[in-house]
């Protein structure tokens, strides 16, 4: 029989060995799957890990979309990562990072076609408010009426998604564009472009702003009192209120923390690489950001590792429906072995496995 | 006279560090309600599990009518005719009253004549109760109901019964008792445990009083006053105290008329506290568990805050203050729950040590943890209260009860508070560890410092308490000096008083 025991305190090796085990178990199963699905298995692996970064056909164009794919969901993930650290679980983030993106939109929109160096600084601010509003609302009725943030924050990614769709062919739809729905081009507006700052590397103000994230996560965590209030209310709320910690505080700074990020990642998204607002702006990057947040161990350098492997894993799994003619429902179940691997490894951070039977007590 | 069912002759069992029994003899009749009386960790539970087949003995036997009787396990129990209905109960909510009664069976019948047979005896018992109700939306009442109605169906020849009433309402509680004496009448004996002394007065044929593991008595309660059991209970042993040379200050820590709701469902309200404690003196508050000791900690500690005017640290109202605003005027408290509510289970010692410390012992300078301090403060603690761990580092989980106990009481007194407040703070500690840190917390009186201990161990109370008071379903008697107490006076203030005043206001 094989039995589970529980450790004294949770293992230090297995908390760094477990994203590497579960990555590793993840390739032989989405070999098995490829495999299945008749595509040479290594071939498939290599097309996902190895091509975007080192293969001398596409590798030029691909090595730059690594950091504009992985800064939206770092940024994200970094947010997500301290709630979950309180036990404050905040799955809306893809509503934040929509509303983001469309309140600063709207502020730069507004102001069309000014020059100001002041117009980007601005829609920035807009962005990173309008991400905070919106994951205030689920905040604020669980403060006040303890409902379940879980689903208040889930649901208003839907109605985040219908204000999207009503905005791009209405309050925002670019008068010039014959009547097709999405917003003026912010590619073709110097002053609100979020432009590459060095030329073929894939840099923007986003991955900018996602590595002042990881810094200011790490120093919060590891040094602030704030981020030892967070971590010990998701460890002991009692003890935490014990401490004297307000929960509901906890709650406000937590969730406000991560729809700031998450309307700033839109932001910057909707300004640089998307371009325009547009009834499918949205491409997931708020869920996915919740794997990378548990891939990276709630942890912030974690979570940069974590974020570029999936980032990684986006690139490559696009390259390998295109070139190996891989469903995309098969690349999205890979992503999601990912996730399932790591949460199944996790019990050893914790637990201990013993073969045999179990002694009479 | 009625034939012995059940005798019991020199049980003895021993888990390390502790004799939870020792050679505890006594006989059940057929046909008694026999009670088995004591405070918490007298013994009562570990006594009944053996009987239950939940524990081997050490030593000792039982006879069931003339048998030898020693069951392996519950279910050669419930096979020689002994039921159990536990004070917390195993029933499964989302499954009805007939599914529940059903899994507990060894050979449950068909469905159809299950429900007829559970309405059959909760007619016959008076215990009203629908087989098809779903078990999740019924009453702590009802739910013991399923329990009792479960035991009943296996016909059971001894029922034992695990602190029946303290989940119950009075009405529930006369229901219950109507049950009982019927099930007594038609020869069933019972065994209740309790140490609700007027219960067992008007219940009870016999009593059986454990204290520390042996059997004090075997009396017939309804001819011994409430103040002879309280008195048996907490022991004959009892040291007359001495009055400890001490020099009181002024008052630094005063409760007026607190009066807080319970919590929760099973919470205690605090009604009408009033107490005050001066510098340089121990203020001991005995009583049984759950009569308040939690609340009176947590309203203090600023977790629960009070009405305005009830709470008085120095002369200044601190009633609608935190914890954090509380600590820094020198009000520091230990709750009696180690793990998850004094300390993170998964946090190191050291983290441990910033979650109160941080601000008395300046481990935080502009929001930043100053992580050396925050090690050396928990090193300090660790060296001065000689806690056994590998280092500071350690989580606090990996710790054993007594050491970590030792860690949490340390922190608090190292931050050399104005006012401490400590609930049970030497509970499953080893007597040098318990002494260790009962001399500590009369150096921090003698220092200057007012210190209230709340405990269950009169003895400990005895020993370190300038005065007495009790908690009694969250009222708080009078203080008295230790000196002036005697067993019985005692025993009035831990219930006996309240058992007279029921008793005068029912005449």
């Amino acid at each position: 029989m094989i039995r589970l025991e529980k450790r004294p305190q949770p293992s230090q090796a297995w908390t760094l060995a477990t994203p590497v085990l579960a990555v590793g178990a993840t390739m032989i199963a989405g070999g098995i799957l490829f495999a299945v699905l008749g595509a040479d298995p290594l071939v498939a692996i290599r097309t996902i890990f190895w091509d975007p970064l080192f293969n001398p056909q596409f590798a030029g164009f691909t090595r730059p979309q690594l950091l504009v794919k992985a800064a939206p969901l770092i940024l994200i993930a970094i947010g997500l990562s301290i709630g979950f650290r309180a036990g404050v679980w905040n799955i809306g983030a893809e509503g934040q990072y929509i509303m983001g993106a469309v309140c600063g939109a709207a502020a730069g929109l507004a102001l069309y076609p000014s020059e100001s160096v002041l117009v980007f600084p601005l829609m920035i601010l807009a962005g990173a408010l309008g991400g905070w509003a919106w994951a205030m609302i689920p905040a604020v009725l669980k403060v006040r009426f303890g409902t379940n943030e879980i689903l208040v924050s889930l649901m208003l990614v839907y109605v985040a998604e219908n204000v999207l769709a009503s905005v791009s062919s209405g309050l925002l739809r670019n008068p010039e564009g014959r009547g097709f729905p999405g917003s003026r081009n912010f590619r073709n507006w110097e002053a609100a472009h979020n432009a590459e700052l060095i030329p073929g590397t894939g840099m923007h103000w986003g991955v900018v702003a996602a590595f002042i994230a990881v810094i200011l996560a790490y120093v919060l965590m590891a040094r602030h009192i704030q981020g030892f209030n967070i971590r010990l209310t998701g460890e002991a709320p009692r003890a935490a209120r014990f401490a004297g910690v307000s929960p509901a505080r906890i709650v406000l700074v937590c969730l406000g923390t991560a729809g700031l990020l998450a309307g700033l990642a839109g932001l910057f998204e909707v300004t640089g690489p998307a371009g325009q607002i547009s009834i499918d702006f949205n491409s997931g990057y708020g869920f996915t950001a919740i794997i990378v947040a548990f891939l990276g161990r709630l942890h912030p350098v974690g979570i940069l590792l974590a974020g570029l492997l999936m980032a990684l894993t986006y690139i490559g799994g696009e390259l390998a429906q295109l070139m190996l003619g891989l469903p995309g429902a098969s690349i999205q179940l890979f992503q999601g072995m990912l996730l399932f691997f790591l949460l199944a490894m996790d019990v050893f951070t914790n637990y201990r496995l013993r073969l045999g039977r179990a002694e009479v007590a | 006279m009625a034939e012995t069912l059940l005798r019991i002759r020199g049980l003895t069992k021993a888990y390390p560090g502790v004799v939870a029994n020792d050679d505890v003899s006594f006989d059940i009749r057929e046909g008694e309600i026999h009670a088995l009386l004591g405070e918490n960790g007298a013994g009562k539970s570990t006594l009944v599990k053996m009987i239950y087949g939940l524990v081997a003995p050490d030593r000792g036997g039982m006879e069931l009518r003339g048998a030898p009787f020693a069951p392996g396990k519950p279910s050669e129990a419930r096979r020689a005719g002994v039921a159990m209905v536990f004070q917390h109960f195993s029933l499964f909510d989302a499954l009805d009253v007939a599914e529940n009664v059903a899994l507990g069976m060894e050979n449950p019948p068909k469905a159809r004549d299950l429900a007829r047979q559970i309405r059959d005896v909760s007619e016959t018992y008076g215990l009203p109760l629908d087989p098809h109700r779903i078990v999740g939306t019924l009453s702590a009442g009802e739910r013991q109901r399923v329990e009792i109605i479960r035991c009943l169906l296996q016909d059971p020849g001894l029922l034992i019964m695990d602190e029946p009433t303290s989940v119950l309402t009075p009405q529930e509680v006369d229901i219950l008792f109507e049950t009982l004496r019927k099930l007594r009448s038609e020869g069933t004996a019972i065994l209740y445990i309790s140490h609700k002394l007027e219960e067992i007065r008007s219940l009870c044929d016999h009593a059986t009083i454990l204290r520390l593991g042996k059997k004090v008595a075997t009396c017939t309660p309804s001819e011994t006053s409430a103040r002879e059991l309280a008195e048996m209970m907490v022991g004959s042993s009892f040291a007359a105290p001495q009055a400890r040379a001490h020099q009181a200050g002024a008052v630094r820590l005063e409760l007026r008329g607190l009066t807080l709701p319970a919590p929760g469902a099973f919470g205690t309200p605090l009604r009408d506290v009033s107490m005050q404690v001066a510098g340089g003196e121990v203020l001991g508050i005995g009583g049984v568990a759950g009569n308040g000791q939690d609340e009176l900690l947590a309203a203090l500690s600023g977790e629960r805050l009070a009405p305005a005017g009830s709470v008085w640290l120095e002369g200044r109202d601190v009633s609608r203050e935190g914890p954090v605003a509380r600590r820094d005027a020198g009000l520091l408290t230990g709750p009696e729950e180690r793990l998850g509510h004094a300390a993170a289970p998964d946090m190191s010692l050291i983290e441990n040590g910033v979650l109160t410390a941080s601000r008395r012992k300046r481990l935080v300078r502009r929001g930043f943890i100053d992580w050396p301090r925050a090690k050396s403060f928990a090193e300090d603690v660790i060296e001065r209260f000689d806690v056994r761990t590998p280092g500071p580092h350690v989580a606090a989980r990996a710790l054993s009860g007594g050491n970590l106990q030792k860690f949490v009481m340390g922190r608090e007194i190292v931050q050399e508070p104005e006012v401490l407040v400590v609930n049970q703070p030497t509970w499953g500690v080893d007597a040098a560890a318990a002494a260790a840190i009962r001399q500590a917390l009369l150096d921090l009186a003698a220092q200057g410092a007012a210190v209230v201990v709340i405990s269950q161990d009169l003895d400990e109370l005895m020993q370190i308490a300038d005065r007495f008071a009790a908690l009694n379903e969250g009222r708080l008697s009078p203080a008295r000096p230790v000196a002036e107490l005697n067993i019985e006076r005692i025993g009035l203030m831990m219930g006996g008083a309240h058992d007279l005043e029921t008793a005068h206001a029912a005449k």
